[in-house]
Parts: structure tokens; C-alpha cells; sequence
């Protein structure tokens, strides 16, 4: 247990709405060793997001936690209350959200909301929290980070503000940050730098990363593990070399089909047939069946988690067992 | 919208119930029973208005029929000379307050909804005039528009009655040059977004003349937000005529509307006589809150069906 | 930063002279100015001799141009009933109804925004309903009856206040304030808060708005996630973000709480510029009138100036642009 930092077993978040109950995530579990880096991959709506928040304690109602236990370095999350869960917030489990105008406060300076989160957690005096903030700057590559902390964000650059981002999620050197798309609303230069920043930080701090995306071409180059997400369900789980060589579950398979630079010059891009079904309204069984051109009967029973192979899990009747095209 | 906890699974779909569009406004109207008994209320109090002659007790301007001897009566006295009840007391001329604020009623509904209804008419004409013209006519309007709206209504209105004199006619234009502005902005608003729907586009191509365009096409549409906007108005109008008439720059004294019938019990507060000013005053505030929650609630309803 | 000042000022100008037409016009064009200007119980020999004086047989551009000329000097005439200079005498009643005034904006916010923060924390509880339901009675009841109300509750029937007038006062920079005496603050108690309803109602309801439209949003969630305290989740982070509308229309609403004092004042009796005006209006005497617009509009300019400074003080975004 204790080379593992977050073991997440059967967990369900339901979203209690006027419309019906939504399933955004739906008996998950998978782990995230020390220093290791879980990429977790689904397209929009398919829970990941709902996944990084159910570990961090920020699922707002009408959604809360159904099922499951959520341990963290053994202890199980779900037990907690929100002053314990408050304590390991910005200090030992980190997170780092999508757009960084809209996460950093427009109205409030730099140093501000640096200061802020070390003071939460940290019995310091103002100075040394500001000298904190300053060398948190420097270490994700800002310039003249002593300039910048009296600045404002919208003063930054897209990819400037993300590295603030990072760097106020360093302050205390979690033991596991989780990243919800923190590169996507990027340009793809920055985005390579902030993925080797990340990387480095990471290994030398010994920080687990769960790096929630949709694009598959960045897990590739960063994360050791990955789990696929679909429709509030993992699908399969692996490591990254393992998976994206050979996958079992027909999603896998077309996500990775589907990449544009797999597919030959001129030749019409592959597309998985179908929509992604409402989560509302998902139909019995399993979620994929509607456009997976393996389904048949047996597929309208709920797929259960299997281990086909030694370190991976899988939830299907019928894994893919050759090779993509 | 129940809540499904199971998902249904796939079927023939079921044809819905025909309803018109209007049935259901009523039916989704009719869910706040705050806003339904506020509605009744306003249903009353026009039908009092409206039948004052009919069913006061006394004709309060009829000099003849007052006794000065019967002044200032608490609620409840009787008359030494006719014998009839003033249930809500007598002013200081001896008018019977009940009789007092049905016409008083009469007049404050008139100046207001009449005021609010020809500031509508030309604040809505104005308005889709600017989103129709569009360019210059269209700044033009709008820059008068923001003029007007910077400038608090009591004040304009003031200046009004400072420069032409007290009278129902002039308390009533004040009241239309205060009002106008809201409406035109409002209805260019309504009608620059209707003039991109669809509907504007074939209307268009079937190269109706403008006219038809703008009254048969794009009026209608336009009327969610006037009409609740022309609810909260009415409101304001009564409230502002009532303010007005208070300060003694309003109405007549012959021909009292609320407002100036709560002055006129202003000085006997003092000394205890509350009623004369007290129970115009509920009939004001009865009538302005009711129409107020109308209002709200119609704002409530009518606004989604906008946005679906 | 001065271009922009610069700017306004010459706006500014234009607005008044604007408003100088308009007053002319009400004046001498629209009402009969032999009426308006020269007092009524004034016979036919002094009227004549008064059209003279005044002007009143030369043509209208030259008549407006010697009521300009006199405005820039800040004559605009004698009041009939007190037979001093017009504007002398809005100028001396003008701080009681300042006063008035800024303790009634004072009000709206200390009132306001704990109530609307609470309102827009707590929306499905009893008290944030309740809170609400009030607001809507704080606007739509007319303001003159809600203060005879309190006359009638709290002077007549309970004694705890009195009814009318300034009460006692004390001088600071050569002006005589209420706030400055017990006896001031007693009087001043029941008229500032009827002056302040409305606006209590307003920022209230603004607050709560601004509450529910801000507690989803992204930086919330990201405050939460570093741990900060659910207290300075709203009183830094949320509070600070309304902030800068409210203060907006807070500052628009002065000038509005200046004229609507006119109601409170007569209701009151508080002698201040709207009593003045009603008075005046009511025994025509005119040059008052025409005064108290004059300086009405420049109040109104002169804050709407202040508001538009404190907004770039306020939002980092603005201030940063206008230095450029």
C-alpha cells in the first residue's frame, strides 16, 4: 500500500438532476502508484473530468459520491469531512483545471493567490510564503518571477498562466496532482513544454499525475499507465505501450484508428461510427454496443471488470485481440 | 419533467397532447398561486374602479351630499345626519373614505394605466422604428433613448409639471415623456433579435410590404417582454402619479386621485386620525404589489419560452 | 489617463449647456417668462419697468445669452419668497440634503450586502426566501406612504423618534451637519432609511445575483482546490468580483437618491434642496427652480465623473488599459 498514493475501487458519482439521474462516472476503479503517471482518456462526456473531482472532494450538488472508496495513501477519502479534506487540498492532492484565465482570479494579484495557499496550509510569515511563491515562479520557467507576482492575470500569456497554475499546485509538493486537461486550450509549442515541465517536476518530486485528456498523442509521450474512460465507465487499463500497441477493447481500437497522423495520406479519416449516447439515457448493457461493430447479444449484459492479461483490466465480452491496421 | 430513475427503453414515441400555446401559458402561469390570488386581486380592484359610481356608498364630489359636521369620523361612526356607516372613516370634509378611495381608485388606475399605455404605444413604435431603420434613425432614437433613462423620473417629471402647470393632462404627459424610453428599448431589443429568426427571413422573401412585416409579423413576437415590461410600468406610473399628487404637483384637488388623498390626511397624522391617510394608502399598496407580483411572475413565465 | 479626463470635462460642459437650453426654453419659450420671472404680486408699472430690466422685449438669442452669461457668474436670479440670490440659497440647504443622501447609500450597503450574500449562499433556506420576498416589497412600495408609516409607528405611536425636522446640528468646515448630534442622528434615523429602501432592495438583489452567478464559475472551483477557507472563498474571492458592479450602480443611484430626496424631504420635513424645490414649485417661484435644476445636473456630472474614476480603480482589467 504504500508504493501505491491513490487506489480507487468501484467508484460511482451520480448527478441527481430534474431530468433523471446521470451515471458520470459508473463503478470505476483503477491506480496510481508513486511518481507514476496515469493518463486517463475518454472524449467529452465521458466522466474523467467527474473522476479527478470525485478524488479531490469537489463534486458540487445535485451530484455526489454513490459507491466506492477512494484511498489515498490508505486512507479512504469518502470518510472524510470537508476540514480533513480541506487540510489535503492545494497540500498533498493538487489539481490543475482546463482554461487559466477562468481559474485564476481576474480581480486578485499573482502573489495574492500564491500567497494564499501556502498561508492555508503552511504556519508561515507573509515574507517567507512570498519567497516561496517567487521560487515556485522560477521553477516552472517564468521570467523575473519578482515582476510578475504583482501582476494580474489577464497580464499573462495563455501558457504563462497555465505554469502559475502548475506552479501554485507545486507550492507544497503533493504527493498527487491531477491535471483536467491542462493543455488543451494551448498551442501545441507550449504545450510540449508545459508536458516536459510537468514530467520533469514530477519525477523529481515523486508526485503521482492522473492527466485527464482527450488526446491521445499527448499520453503517449508522458504517461507510464492508462485507463480509457466511456460513457462514466473504464473500458481498459494497461500500461501506455502496452495499450496503444495492442488494444483489446474495440473503443481503444478506433480512438487509436481514428488519430489522424495513423492514417495514410489522402485516405479518408477513420470515425467511429455513431454519437456518444446521453448519460441520461444509456442503454442496457454495455455503453459501447450501439457502435462497436463487435456487439452481439451477450453484449446486452453489463461487461464486467476482467484481467485478460497480466496488468491489465478490461470490460468486454469480446477484446480485440489483433493488431490496429 | 419526472425523474426517471430507470431509462426507458426505446419505443414507438407517443403523440403528444395537443395544447395550445396559450393554454399552456396558463396552466405554467396558474403554478405560482401567489402570482394567481395577486392576479384576482388586480381583477377586483379594476372591477371596483370601473363600477365605482355603481357601488360606493356616497358620491364623494357631490357637495351636497356631505356634512361638514360628519368630519373627521373614525372608522366605524355613524352619520348623525343620514344615518349611513363610514366604515373606513370620514376625511375632514366629511367624505366617506370607503366612497373617497373607490374614486380615487378610478383615478389612479386611469392616469396610470392610460399613461403607461400611451407611453407604450409610442415607446414600442419608436423602438422597432430603430431596429427596423437601423443607422442613423436607429442612434438617434437610442441616444435620446439613454438620455431620458439618466435622468431619474421624478425629476424629469418635476420639470415637467414645474414648466406647465399642475392638471390631469399634464401629470398624465410627465408621466408618458418618463415611461416611453423603457419601452422603446425593450421592444428594439425584442425586435433585433426576432428580426434574425427565420420566420423574419421567409416573410422577406415572399417580399411582403414593410408594414405587414412589422405589425403582423414581428410585433407579435415582440410582446413577451412588453407586455411584462408594461406590467412593472403600470406599477411605476401609479406609484409615480400617487408621489406626485402627494407633493401637491399632481392631480386636482377635484379630482383626487389616491395619492392626494393620503396628503390631505397627512396633517391629522399627528394628532391620531390615521385613517385618512392610512386606508387610501393599503388601497395604494394593495394595488401596486398586486400588480407588481403579476408582473414578476409573468416575467418568470414568459422569459424561457423566449430562449426555447 | 488625461485624454480620458479631458474628454469627460468637455462633455461634461456640453451637458450643461444643454440643460441651460432646455431650462431657457421651459422658461421662456414654453411658459410665459412675464409670469415666470417676474413675481406676481408685482402691479403693472413694475412689471413694466421688470420686462425692461430683464430683458424679456429683446429677441430670444440675446435673451438666452444674458441668462447664460448670468449662469456662468452663478446669478440665476432672486427667489421671490426669500428675496436672495436663487443659488445662494439651494447652495445653503444643499448639505442637509447631501447628508441625506450619503447616509442613505451608506445604508444600502451596510444593509444590502450581507443580506444579498446571505440570500445568494443560502437561496432554498427559510431566511433567504424570506430575505427575497422582502426585497421585492422594499421597490415596489411608494416611498412617501412607507414613510408616513414610520411617522405614524415609531413617532406617533411609539414616541421612539421624532417626527420631522433636522433636530440640532454641529459645524464642521463651515457647513452644519447632522451626523454630529445624538438629537441629528435621531432625525436623521427615520428619513435616510426611508430614502434608502429602494436601494437596499437594489443592491440586495444585485448581490445575490452576483453571488449565484459567481459561485460556479472556474476560479471558485480552483480556490477550493488549494484549500483556501470557504470564508475567503466568498468575502476575497467572490466578494471582490461583485464588487465592482454593485459599486457601479451604487454610485449611478446617488444622483437618483439626490432628486428622489424631494419626496422623503416633504414627507419629513427636512429642510434640505427638495423641500425647497416642492415649496417653490408650489408658490412659483421660479428662479429657485431654475437653480436647483442647474446645480441638480451638475451634482449629476460630477458623479457620474467620480463613478467612472472609482470603476478604473476598481477593475484591474480597466485601469491597466486606460494607463496605455
Amino acid at each position: 500500500m504504500s508504493d501505491i498514493t491513490l487506489d480507487v475501487q468501484g467508484l460511482s458519482t451520480h448527478f441527481f438532476t430534474r431530468n433523471g439521474v446521470v451515471k458520470a462516472v459508473d463503478d470505476i476503479s483503477f491506480q496510481v502508484p508513486r511518481g507514476k503517471v496515469l493518463g486517463l482518456v475518454g472524449e467529452s462526456g465521458s466522466g474523467k473530468s467527474v473522476t479527478g473531482f470525485s478524488v479531490i472532494g469537489l463534486v458540487d450538488p445535485p451530484g455526489r459520491i454513490t459507491a466506492g472508496k477512494i484511498l489515498f495513501q490508505g486512507r479512504d477519502l469518502t470518510k472524510l469531512d470537508e476540514g480533513e479534506l480541506r487540510d489535503l487540498r492545494g497540500n498533498r492532492i493538487a489539481m490543475i483545471f482546463q482554461d487559466p484565465m477562468m481559474t485564476l482570479n481576474p480581480v486578485l494579484r499573482i502573489d495574492t493567490q500564491m500567497i494564499e495557499t501556502v498561508l492555508a496550509h503552511d504556519n508561515v510569515s507573509r515574507e517567507t510564503a512570498r519567497q516561496r511563491s517567487r521560487d515556485a515562479l522560477g521553477m516552472v520557467g517564468i521570467p523575473s518571477p519578482e515582476e510578475r507576482l504583482t501582476s494580474y492575470p489577464h497580464q499573462f500569456s495563455g501558457g504563462m498562466r497555465q505554469r502559475v497554475a502548475i506552479a501554485i499546485a507545486l507550492l507544497h509538493r503533493p504527493d498527487l496532482i491531477i491535471a483536467d486537461e491542462p493543455t488543451t486550450a494551448l498551442d501545441v509549442t507550449i504545450q510540449a513544454q508545459i508536458l516536459a515541465e510537468v514530467q520533469k517536476l514530477a519525477r523529481e518530486v515523486g508526485t503521482a499525475l492522473i492527466w485527464i485528456t482527450h488526446d491521445l498523442s499527448v499520453i503517449a509521450g508522458l504517461a507510464d499507465d492508462i485507463a480509457v474512460m466511456y460513457a462514466g465507465r473504464i473500458v481498459e487499463t494497461g500500461t501506455v505501450a502496452e495499450v496503444l500497441d495492442r488494444p483489446l477493447h474495440p473503443y481503444t481500437h478506433g480512438l487509436i484508428g481514428s488519430v489522424p497522423s495513423r492514417n495514410a495520406r489522402g485516405s479518408k479519416l477513420r470515425q467511429i461510427p455513431g454519437m456518444t449516447p446521453s448519460l441520461l439515457n444509456l442503454p442496457v448493457g454495455c455503453a459501447f454496443r450501439s457502435r462497436c461493430p463487435r456487439a452481439d447479444a451477450v453484449c446486452e449484459q453489463d461487461p464486467q471488470n476482467t484481467h485478460p492479461v497480466e496488468g491489465r483490466t478490461l470490460r468486454c465480452f469480446h477484446p480485440q485481440l489483433e493488431m490496429v491496421a | 419533467m419526472s425523474a426517471t430513475a430507470v431509462p426507458a427503453p426505446p419505443e414507438a414515441p407517443v403523440a403528444p397532447k395537443e395544447e395550445t400555446p396559450f393554454a399552456r401559458f396558463i396552466s405554467e402561469f396558474a403554478e405560482n398561486k401567489v402570482a394567481v390570488a395577486a392576479f384576482v386581486v388586480v381583477v377586483a380592484i379594476v372591477a371596483i374602479a370601473l363600477f365605482a359610481p355603481l357601488i360606493s356608498p356616497q358620491d364623494p364630489y357631490d357637495l351636497a351630499q356631505l356634512d361638514i359636521m360628519d368630519g373627521r369620523l373614525a372608522p366605524g361612526s355613524v352619520s348623525m345626519e343620514t344615518g349611513m356607516t363610514f366604515w373606513l372613516g370620514t376625511d375632514d370634509q366629511g367624505r366617506d373614505m370607503l366612497s373617497g378611495i373607490m374614486y380615487g381608485l378610478r383615478i389612479s388606475l386611469y392616469v396610470g394605466v392610460g399613461s403607461a399605455l400611451i407611453a407604450g404605444v409610442i415607446g414600442t413604435a419608436l423602438g422597432l422604428l430603430a431596429a427596423f431603420a437601423g443607422g442613423k434613425i436607429e442612434t438617434a432614437i437610442m441616444r435620446l433613448v439613454d438620455l431620458q433613462l439618466s435622468f431619474p423620473a421624478i425629476l424629469v417629471a418635476l420639470m415637467i409639471l414645474a414648466f406647465l402647470g399642475k392638471g390631469v393632462m399634464n401629470v398624465m404627459l410627465a408621466l408618458v415623456i418618463v415611461e416611453w424610453a423603457r419601452y422603446a428599448r425593450t421592444a428594439r431589443s425584442a425586435a433585433l433579435v426576432e428580426t434574425r429568426r427565420e420566420y423574419m427571413e421567409a416573410a422577406k422573401c415572399l417580399a411582403l410590404p414593410r408594414w405587414r412585416l412589422l405589425f403582423i409579423h414581428l410585433l407579435p413576437n415582440c410582446m413577451p417582454p412588453l407586455i411584462v415590461i408594461g406590467t412593472i410600468l403600470v406599477a411605476r406610473s401609479i406609484t409615480l402619479e400617487a408621489t406626485l399628487s402627494f407633493l401637491g404637483l399632481g392631480v386636482p384637488i377635484t379630482e383626487p386621485s389616491l395619492g392626494l388623498l393620503i396628503a390631505n390626511g397627512y396633517q391629522y397624522m399627528l394628532s391620531g386620525k390615521y385613517w385618512i391617510s392610512f386606508y387610501p394608502g393599503i388601497a395604494l399598496l394593495v394595488t401596486i404589489v398586486a400588480i407588481n407580483l403579476v408582473g414578476d411572475h409573468l416575467r418568470d413565465v414568459l422569459n424561457p419560452r423566449l430562449k426555447k | 489617463m488625461t485624454t480620458w479626463m479631458l474628454r469627460r470635462l468637455i462633455q461634461a460642459v456640453f451637458v450643461m449647456l444643454a440643460m441651460t437650453v432646455i431650462v431657457f426654453i421651459g422658461v421662456n419659450v414654453i411658459g410665459d417668462p412675464v409670469e415666470i420671472l417676474i413675481s406676481p404680486e408685482a402691479d403693472q408699472a413694475e412689471r413694466a419697468r421688470a420686462v425692461i430690466a430683464l430683458g424679456l422685449d429683446k429677441p430670444l438669442w440675446e435673451q438666452y445669452w444674458r441668462f447664460l452669461l448670468g449662469a456662468v457668474q452663478g446669478d440665476l436670479g432672486r427667489s421671490f419668497v426669500f428675496n436672495e440670490p436663487a443659488l445662494k440659497l439651494i447652495a445653503t440647504r444643499m448639505p442637509a440634503t447631501l447628508e441625506l443622501a450619503l447616509t442613505a447609500v451608506l445604508l444600502s450597503i451596510v444593509i444590502g450586502i450581507p443580506l444579498g450574500l446571505y440570500a445568494g449562499l443560502k437561496p432554498d433556506s427559510v431566511t433567504g426566501r424570506m430575505i427575497m420576498g422582502t426585497s421585492i416589497l422594499g421597490f415596489s412600495l411608494p416611498t412617501f406612504w412607507v414613510g408616513l408609516m414610520m411617522i405614524m409607528v415609531f413617532a406617533v405611536q411609539l414616541g421612539w423618534l421624532p417626527s420631522t425636522g433636522r433636530g440640532e446640528t454641529a459645524e464642521l468646515f463651515g457647513v452644519q451637519w447632522s451626523f454630529l448630534t445624538a438629537d441629528g442622528l435621531a432625525h436623521m434615523a427615520m428619513p435616510a432609511f426611508n430614502l434608502a429602501l429602494g436601494n437596499i432592495a437594489l443592491v440586495l438583489r444585485l448581490t445575490r445575483a452576483g453571488v449565484r452567478e459567481n459561485l460556479p464559475m472556474d476560479y471558485v472551483k480552483f480556490a477550493r482546490a488549494k484549500g483556501i477557507s470557504p470564508n475567503r472563498v466568498v468575502f476575497v474571492h467572490v466578494l471582490k468580483n461583485i464588487m465592482i458592479p454593485i459599486v457601479t450602480v451604487v454610485g449611478l443611484e446617488i444622483g437618483g437618491l439626490i432628486a428622489f430626496a424631494v419626496v422623503t424631504e416633504s414627507v419629513f420635513a427636512w429642510p434640505g434642496m427638495g423641500k425647497l424645490i416642492i415649496d417653490s414649485i408650489n408658490v412659483l417661484d421660479r428662479p429657485v427652480i431654475v437653480a436647483y435644476l442647474m446645480m441638480i445636473v451638475f451634482l449629476f456630472i460630477i458623479i457620474n465623473l467620480l463613478v467612472d474614476l472609482l470603476y478604473t480603480v476598481l477593475d484591474p482589467r480597466v485601469r491597466l488599459e486606460t494607463k496605455e
